[in-house]
């Protein structure tokens, strides 16, 4: 039992609830049909799709079930998002965004920015944080849309969305967030919200991957990414993955359901966790907002050591955790999220993103608590920045090595 | 996750040498800015036979960066420098098992390391002139500044001429988008435009003339003499990057050649060599195999004895 897999990286992806296979299930073998056929094998499916839409339309808080369009993913959402609102609104030519978005929102600007748009993006301060007032003189009539992340999924920092839409409304402009990371652990009650779209991606809320959702606020202009059928209202074209639907739709009722135990216990294992460690770890901090963010997520920097290092020493403890090192993305540069946020790279090399679910036990944590430490302890005495006591004096003069 | 080998995940786990050196003689502190990796290489060099005694290693760096460092410190323990100087960070990889093409750059790490760390030893100053930049082609390890250089050097033009000099876009083909950014790019600035690949993908095949030695039609003599002139246009490249190449040998369609100078042992040269080989397939219109000289006595040896 003492190696059994302990699994703290639910902000990447989720373990799909049994009661969420349950519900799927059928809509392989049985209830196979086509909703779009008129016969009871289509209108079955269209029945089990019919209570998924008034399944999330619950969890969003939308004011009606048309408000929600089905897509195969978070990254589709967003896509569609900031491309319809462009498409739909060609005399504006700008975008804002945030310095800390998830790539599938950066890649997508920079490539509009190859194409001649102009895309703004906010700064963010120490803590992850945004100047509100900043943002409000950025709110200019050639703004196509507003698109910011409802909580970040490094750090689980939240945005004042709801107040950002506010904002962007009253200067006539259309807001998109992406809340794949939100949804499920925040209260989200769309229709007292200015918000015109959001994202949600089901692998992260117990749900299996390869299903989306783009909420697209009724009345809002909009222009299909896929065109086609005469799917989700024509809004976006494509045989629907009922299964995966289905499967979402139990997913977002099992969430509602468990969103106060998310706020309460899942929120007191996250903090005895980072108290945990770092009572007994030295030179460590907790990066982002901690007085905004989500109750799950737990990002803490370990200076003077690097991420893949650590990851690959609590994987041969069975601790499945991330990191914002460059090494464990595949890229050569440390999380963007972090540079943002003027993490030095000593540190940023080092932070270590834990993500708790519901299923996360007290025994768990008890584990993790007393396995870092001695990770930490084990590559800071290979590092050239410590010594036996703790960092060498003046750490970056004592160790500057000629780079290339 | 990285796939590493068993050997780098054991050498990770259980670092050899690893810790300050009091007594160390030559110190080497390197790093890569774009990565964050970075490494002290500490040595204890006898001063009368040049022999490396000891070797330890502080590492701030991912699993990779700290199996590299514990690899080089094994590899040239009870070498004398100048044999030490001689190991390349392929042969750091090689002594691993093999790094992933994203971490290759860990192994070059280490031997810069080693150069700046006998550079200290001799009381000379070492400067870095190897600049990285992202990676782009994964399949063969090249990065954009290498992708910008040969670009500029040779006023390339299109995707299939940058995978002729560099192998870079040969393998699986999904960076050809990156390399077409680079061409946009320079060719900008030379005020030229870039030659897009025919959008079907149907490039011509390659030539592939399976044919015995000599179907070129040329003597011998005119045959060595056209590898010298291509050798030739391909030297200025060299040159400029402070290498430089020497043909040895051509035994049928096997050609020898000797990289010096700072191509001697750098991470680029099996692409070099493969560059070479594909600019002597074009001008001879056959396919040859460009070898590295100092392998020449065992494969003529593998050879004679397959005979």
């Amino acid at each position: 039992m003492d190696n059994a897999p302990i699994y703290l990286d639910n902000n990447a992806t989720t373990m799909v609830d049994p009661a969420v296979v349950e519900a799927m299930l059928p809509y392989f073998t049985q209830h196979f049909g086509n909703p779009s056929s008129i016969h009871s094998f289509g209108n079955q499916v269209g029945k089990g799709l019919k209570t998924a839409r008034g399944q999330i339309q619950q969890l969003l808080g939308a004011e009606h079930d048309s408000e929600i369009i089905f897509t195969s993913c978070g990254t589709e959402s967003d896509s569609t998002a900031i491309l319809s609102a462009l498409k739909a609104q060609p005399e504006r030519n700008t975008v804002i965004t945030t310095a800390v978005e998830h790539p599938a929102i950066l890649t997508l600007c920079e490539w509009l920015e190859k194409d001649g748009y102009v895309v703004h993006k906010l700064p963010v301060d120490k803590k992850g944080r945004i100047d509100l007032d900043q943002y409000k003189s950025m709110l200019t009539p050639n703004v196509a849309i507003v698109s910011a992340m409802w909580a970040n999924n490094e750090t689980g920092t939240l945005f004042p969305v709801e107040e950002m839409a506010e904002m962007a409304h009253a200067a006539g402009i259309m807001f998109h967030t992406d809340a794949v990371q939100a949804v499920g652990k925040v209260p989200i009650d769309l229709k007292t919200t200015k918000i015109d779209m959001l994202s949600l991606s089901g692998h992260k809320l117990h749900a299996p991957k390869g299903v989306g959702v783009l909420y697209l606020r009724r009345g809002c202009r909009f222009r299909p990414l896929l065109r086609g059928g005469h799917q989700e209202r024509g809004r976006r074209a494509g045989t629907e993955n009922a299964a995966g639907i289905v499967a979402l739709g139990k997913a977002c009722e099992l969430a509602l359901e468990h969103m106060g135990h998310e706020n309460t216990v899942v929120k007191r294992l996250r903090d005895k966790l980072e108290r945990g460690i770092l009572a007994q770890v030295s030179h460590a901090f907790v990066t982002g907002d901690t007085l905004y963010r989500l109750p799950n997520t737990a990002n803490i920097a370990f200076e003077y050591i690097e991420g893949e290092a650590i990851l690959l020493l609590l994987n041969k403890m069975g601790i499945a955790a991330s990191s914002g090192s460059a090494c464990t993305s595949g890229s050569l540069e440390p999380s963007h999220v972090m540079r943002a946020m003027g993490i030095p790279y000593t540190a940023a090399h080092g932070t270590t993103r834990f993500s708790l679910s519901r299923y996360t036990t007290e025994a768990e944590i008890d584990r993790v608590i007393a396995a870092v430490p001695p990770i930490v302890a084990q590559l800071r005495k290979l590092s050239p920045y410590w010594s036996e006591k703790g960092p060498v004096a003046n750490p970056e003069q004592a160790f500057a090595p000629a780079y290339a | 996750m990285w796939e590493y080998s068993e050997k780098v995940r054991e050498h990770f786990f259980n670092p050899r040498n690893a810790g300050p050196m009091e007594e160390a003689n030559g110190v080497g502190d390197v790093g890569s800015i774009k990565c964050g990796d970075a490494l002290r290489l500490m040595l204890k060099v006898d001063p009368a036979t040049d022999v490396i005694l000891d070797a330890s290693f502080q590492t701030f760096g991912c699993g990779s960066a700290i199996a590299s460092s514990s690899a080089l410190t094994e590899i040239i323990k009870g070498k004398t420098l100048d044999e030490a100087l001689k190991v390349t960070n392929q042969e750091i990889a090689d002594f691993l098992d093999g790094l992933p093409p994203e971490k290759m750059h860990c192994s070059v790490m280490g031997r810069e390391a080693l150069q700046a760390a006998i550079a200290n030893y001799r009381g000379e100053v070492w400067t870095d002139d190897h600049e990285e930049g992202a990676l782009i082609c994964k399949c063969f390890a090249i990065d954009s500044k290498m992708i910008e250089e040969v670009v500029r050097a040779n006023n390339l033009s299109s995707v299939e001429q940058v995978t002729h000099y560099t192998k870079a876009g040969g393998g699986c083909s999904s960076c050809h988008e990156g390399i077409e950014e680079i061409l946009a790019m320079v060719c900008a600035e030379r005020g030229d435009t870039p030659q897009l690949a025919a959008p079907a993908c149907a490039s011509a095949p390659v030539k592939t003339p399976a044919t015995p030695e000599s179907k070129s039609g040329l003597t011998n003599y005119q045959r060595i003499r056209k590898i010298e002139e291509t050798l030739e246009a391909i030297r200025p490249q060299l040159q400029r990057d402070h290498g430089d190449m020497e043909l040895v040998e051509v035994q049928g369609k096997k050609i020898f050649i000797n990289l010096i100078g700072a191509c001697s042992g750098c991470m680029m040269e099996h692409a070099t060599m493969g560059g070479i080989q594909a600019k002597l397939c074009e001008a001879l219109g056959e396919l040859v195999t460009v070898l590295p000289a100092r392998e020449m006595a065992r494969i003529m040896a593998n050879a004679a004895a397959e005979a």
